[in-house]
């Protein structure tokens, strides 16, 4: 048992890529195999059944005895005698280039059509690093959406991370969608390059993002890692990490804006709980694994800029409420993490408001710095704490009228309920091609407050009332 | 640091491996793991196999890979230097690391916590022959333009009753933090060499010659927390939220502008972008106190959400000796750790991967225990110098779901004596900071009002009751308005209303950004409350008499009180007294006109 360093380093490159046979146990996704050679913790590993057909693996635990691998592409067909398993002594790495825009590829960064990929400029572990986070450069440049609720309310920043919580059945791939087709820093003339990771999506929801990005003639900047509904579960949890090794590759080498868009996160979640069950965890909420928090924070916090380096990786991860609780584990672990989230409202949406955003609990924590003069307007934050304060007082108001009758409200209480209206219906709805620019996002904002007597309006300042509200 | 083979590798499962053939080695001892050296720590000894908690990431560490000892515990590097620092969750200098590793952290790097290049300008504070025990000042460095770093004999060497004397102690000169400055004698005749800098296990508190109470408010300029919950000099809070309910805006302001003399910020599992903010937003903002800039005052431990996470466990046990360590100079440290459920999730995680029996939530029956150790780590102490120094925790809990049932808040409640709790309500209509004024209490308020009636600002506890009582009310209107609509109360009832919405918008709420309202001194406050309650007073004897609530809600004055946050700074403090004044005279001569 003694194994002295010089022992071990030579022992390494030469076991390295060794090939073994027969399996210990199989289990769902995990393969358990006995008497290897010292194989490290994350090796990558390919295995390969009867056939000679060969799926990709990843060390999860490794003991001087036994080791366990999980196969992103399933175990279908693999058989305890004829498994072969190659451990191929470095960790998983993805080849990654600037060829790779414009391509369908699957979770692990294969192509989905039969021509090869062109040739990797780099190979990087898809895990990636710990930003330090000295070297990240504060994000403040603003992003026009061309979508009022958002550049006025819950400003989108160049390097955030700010997730749609949304539910089954409400039109967040369209919001996605739109804000990819729209999105643009002022200040730059660059276009974003955008990253698309879609995790156990159904067929058509891919098309109609492929469909989307073709009409608006974008489709050759934008690449597309699909592992769809019908593909094995497990591929979902390498889904987002090759995605955003790919984003980090154009971010940080190429210096390119990248957008990531990431659907849905529910279903990574889920891959990452089927897991954890079979190795017998102890689950914490809803059993979902402890590390649940640690294991999103690895994907999220890969956004963001670098100093010295011109690129930036936004994320727009999408997530479906479960039974549309916020409280649930994944909305809510994941609003802990990002910074801010744009909360979509069933009850909206089926008043015919498109985008059926809820302002109040939606939150954009990078906006403070990224608006006002020289950035958007120099009206923007007062105004954007007006419309939210004001926006929460109808709430009470329609609350009240509920109980009430409207009859009995005040003509203060009824002018709230027409500022809410006209909130609702003229500053939040728009059409889903609808692009607008934040002069006109902000002159809806004071089109709105108009329904509201001045003395009223106690956020904003009087120059502002005076240049903006008129008299 | 001498090492030597104490095991190998026996099972890799992610931060927590399991090491064979274990000979000599203890408990929380510090090891390096494997070729790439991974620091790690021993947590566990069973026979003869150990188990070692990885502070880096395990990728590609194999079985019978050795694991070297250095049979000493996890420590932290104390001396000049730290101000102005930024650590990761294991005193890692990470702007030293950046320009080793560049923009990601590697593993396996290993840098000094302290900067051996940097000379420093020792000022001795004894004479040779001197008596001194540990925790004496031998002498004094001038660290940061407003803190003199005192420099202690180190508590390892023994305790207060173990007498040394110095034997020779160097001049007015500059040296390196490693550089002998005094060498000390035993009573044995044993010597000891003395630099500017020495170790301190993290994970062990750090001796004081007593406790004192805690009768000195810190002053946190932000009105909710000084005149309504406020918190002691050495004292504890816990400040639970939600997400996005503004929990690390609070700290933030805390830090920035509480009367403190060092701020310790830890962000412990949080976001990357936040550290950045307080190191490009710190260098700038000036104190009130002392007009210096606040990262003067300023140490950053940043163990985001990506790194390792038994290093995010270790984070907060760093911070805290930082804090004692200054505290024993003599010094009023405040601790921000943000946030402490991250930590004690990191706990769960490494219990889970060490298969430990879970209690609630998964958690390890310790919690409790840990958080308990950790609070009672504050306090304010006479040193073994015989200064006085505190260090004081304010702790952010993140409970799920906004759920303040959950295990952490719960046992932090337990160990904590003030509890600002973060309200969703209030947050989603932008009410900052979002502290509710029903859920949250200090313990406090008894102890520190002499202090109030000392400084000649004896009004301040009756006030404060005065408008809690308001709001207490305003609860019970506000159930009966909800049913019934406004119009059904009297409008005596309605005036309580209208004043606490007045209190809520022109006092309660503290808007961050604007320059003026980011900091109140303690005067504005009090005066910006006695205005209010002026308001009370003259505005419901009027409507005793038979004055309409709307003639009061309509006097030009209401506008100007709701605005004295943003318009009245802290040099003219004498225009709320002219608005207490215009106050009175329109009540009472609207008054006399009604009477007409």
């Amino acid at each position: 048992m003694k194994h002295n360093i010089e022992m071990n380093k030579i022992e390494r490159s030469l076991l390295k890529g060794r090939e073994y046979i027969g399996a210990q146990k199989i289990e769902g996704p995990l393969v358990y195999m006995r008497n290897t050679h010292a194989v490290g913790y994350g090796e990558l590993v390919e295995v390969s059944d009867k056939d000679g057909k060969t799926r990709t693996g990843q060390v999860l635990d490794t003991s001087s005895d036994v080791v366990v691998v999980q196969l992103f592409e399933g175990t279908d067909g693999l058989s305890i005698p004829s498994t072969r398993m190659r451990f191929m002594g470095e960790p998983f790495n993805l080849p990654v280039s600037k060829g790779m825009l414009g391509r369908v590829m699957n979770g692990l960064g294969r192509p989905r059509d039969a021509s090869s990929l062109p040739a990797g400029e780099d190979s990087m572990n898809i895990n990636g690093l710990p930003i330090n986070p000295t070297a990240r450069e504060y994000p403040q440049d603003f992003i026009q959406t061309g979508v009022s609720v958002i550049d006025g309310l819950t400003t989108l920043i160049q390097g955030q991370k700010l997730p749609i919580f949304s539910g089954n059945g409400l039109p967040h791939n369209q919001l996605a969608a739109q804000i990819a087709r729209q999105a643009k820093v002022l200040s730059q003339d660059s276009d974003f390059s955008i990253v698309f990771a879609a995790m156990g999506v159904k067929y058509d929801v891919a098309r109609f993002f492929i469909d989307s990005f073709e009409s608006s003639g974008v489709l050759d900047n934008v690449a597309f890692f699909l592992s769809l509904a019908d593909d094995p579960s497990i591929e979902r949890t390498i889904t987002p990490r090759s995605a955003l090794t790919l984003a980090e590759h154009l971010a940080f080498t190429h210096d390119k804006q990248v957008l990531v868009i990431m659907t849905d996160m529910t279903n990574y979640c889920e891959s990452l709980r089927e897991i954890s069950t079979l190795r017998g965890e102890i689950p914490s909420r809803k059993g979902y694994p402890g590390y649940l928090y640690s294991n999103l924070a690895e994907l999220y916090e890969r956004s963001g800029k670098l100093l010295g380096h011109g690129g930036s990786i936004t994320q727009l991860p999408i997530l479906t409420m479960p039974n549309d609780d916020i409280s649930h584990p994944i909305p809510d672990l994941t609003g802990y993490i990002t910074e801010g989230q744009i909360v979509f409202d069933r009850e909206m949406y089926s008043r015919g408001i498109y985008p059926p955003i809820n302002g109040l609990p939606s939150l954009s924590r990078l906006m403070k710095d990224g608006i006002g003069d020289g950035m958007t307007r120099k009206d923007h934050p007062h105004l954007a704490n007006q419309l939210f304060a004001s926006y929460s007082h109808v709430k009470d108001v329609r609350n009240l009228a509920s109980v009430i009758g409207e009859e009995e409200l005040t003509t203060l209480d009824h002018q709230y309920l027409d500022f809410g209206a006209k909130f609702e219906n003229e500053f939040v709805y728009q059409r889903f091609d609808e692009n607008r620019s934040i002069e006109q996002t902000l002159d809806l904002g004071w089109e709105a407050l108009k329904t509201l007597p001045a003395e009223e309006l106690q956020r904003v300042s009087e120059d502002e009332l005076k240049e903006f509200y008129g008299g | 640091m001498p090492e030597k083979i104490i095991g190998q590798v026996q099972r890799v499962n992610g931060p927590v491996i399991t090491v064979d053939n274990v000979t000599d080695a203890s408990m929380m001892d510090l090891v390096y793991v494997g070729e790439d050296h991974l620091i790690g720590e021993l947590v566990k000894l069973d026979g003869t196999s150990a188990t070692v908690q990885v502070y880096e990431d395990t990728t590609g560490l194999c079985p019978f890979e050795n694991v070297y000892g250095t049979s000493l515990p996890l420590s932290v590097e104390l001396g000049p230097g730290l101000i102005g620092s930024i650590y990761d969750g294991i005193q890692r200098p990470l702007s030293r690391l950046r320009e080793i590793c560049g923009d990601t952290i590697a593993k396996g790097v290993v840098s000094k916590a302290l900067d051996r290049t940097k000379k420093w300008e020792f000022t001795p504070v004894v004479a040779v022959s001197d008596t001194v025990h540990p925790g004496s000042v031998i002498g004094t460095v001038q660290e940061t333009s407003r803190i003199l770093h005192r420099i202690l004999v180190p508590l390892t060497l023994g305790d207060l009753k173990d007498q040394f004397t110095v034997v020779s102690i160097s001049d007015i000169a500059e040296y390196s933090v490693d550089e002998t400055v005094c060498v000390v004698e035993d009573d044995e005749g044993e010597r000891h060499s003395l630099t500017l800098m020495h170790s301190w296990s993290i994970r062990k508190p750090r001796k004081v010659k007593e406790r004192k109470p805690l009768s000195i408010p810190l002053i946190t300029g932000q009105r909710v927390i000084d005149m309504l919950f406020p918190l002691a000099k050495g004292g504890t809070v816990a400040i639970p939220g939600g997400f996005g309910t503004g929990k690390t805006m609070t700290q933030h302001a805390i830090a920035s502008w509480c009367d403190a003399d060092i701020i310790v910020y830890i962000g412990c599992g949080e976001r990357g972008n936040e550290m950045t903010d307080v190191l490009r937003e710190f260098p700038k903002l000036i104190d009130p106190y002392t007009g210096k800039s606040l990262m003067e005052r300023t140490i950053l431990i940043a163990n985001t959400s990506n790194m390792p996470v038994s290093a995010r466990e270790a984070s907060i046990y760093t911070g805290i000796t930082l804090a004692e360590y200054y505290r024993d100079q003599g010094y009023h440290v405040a601790v921000m750790a943000d946030s402490t459920s991250r930590w004690a999730e990191a706990l769960r995680e490494l219990s889970g991967r060490m298969e430990e029996m879970p209690a609630e939530e998964g958690f390890p029956a310790y919690l409790p225990t840990r958080i308990a150790e950790f609070y009672e780590r504050a306090g304010r102490m006479e040193t073994l110098s015989a200064m006085e120094g505190s260090v004081s925790i304010i702790g952010a809990v993140s409970p799920p779901g906004g759920d303040f049932s959950e295990p952490v808040t719960q046992h932090t409640k337990r160990f904590v004596r003030c509890f600002w709790g973060l309200d969703r309500s209030l947050a989603s209509s932008r009410h900052y900071p979002a502290i509710s004024w029903l859920d949250s209490y200090s313990e406090y308020v008894d102890e520190v009002a002499p202090w109030w009636e000392q400084k000649g600002e004896g009004n301040w506890k009756s006030a404060r009751q005065e408008i809690m009582n308001l709001l207490q009310k305003e609860v019970r209107l506000q159930q009966i308005v909800k049913l019934v609509g406004p119009d059904a109360l009297p409008d005596s009832q309605n005036f309580i209303l209208e004043v606490c919405s007045m209190f809520k918008t022109a006092f309660l709420q503290q808007n961050a950004f604007d320059d003026i309202d980011k900091y109140s001194s303690i005067e504005k406050q009090l005066g910006m409350l006695n205005v209010i309650l002026t308001y009370w007073k003259v505005g419901s004897a009027a409507i005793e008499k038979g004055l309409p609530i709307v003639r009061v809600k309509r006097m030009k004055v209401t506008q100007e009180i709701a605005r004295m946050r943003f318009s009245i700074s802290d040099d003219n403090l004498e225009e709320l007294d002219k608005i207490t004044v215009r106050l009175e005279r329109q009540i009472s001569r609207l008054g006399e006109m009604y009477e007409a």
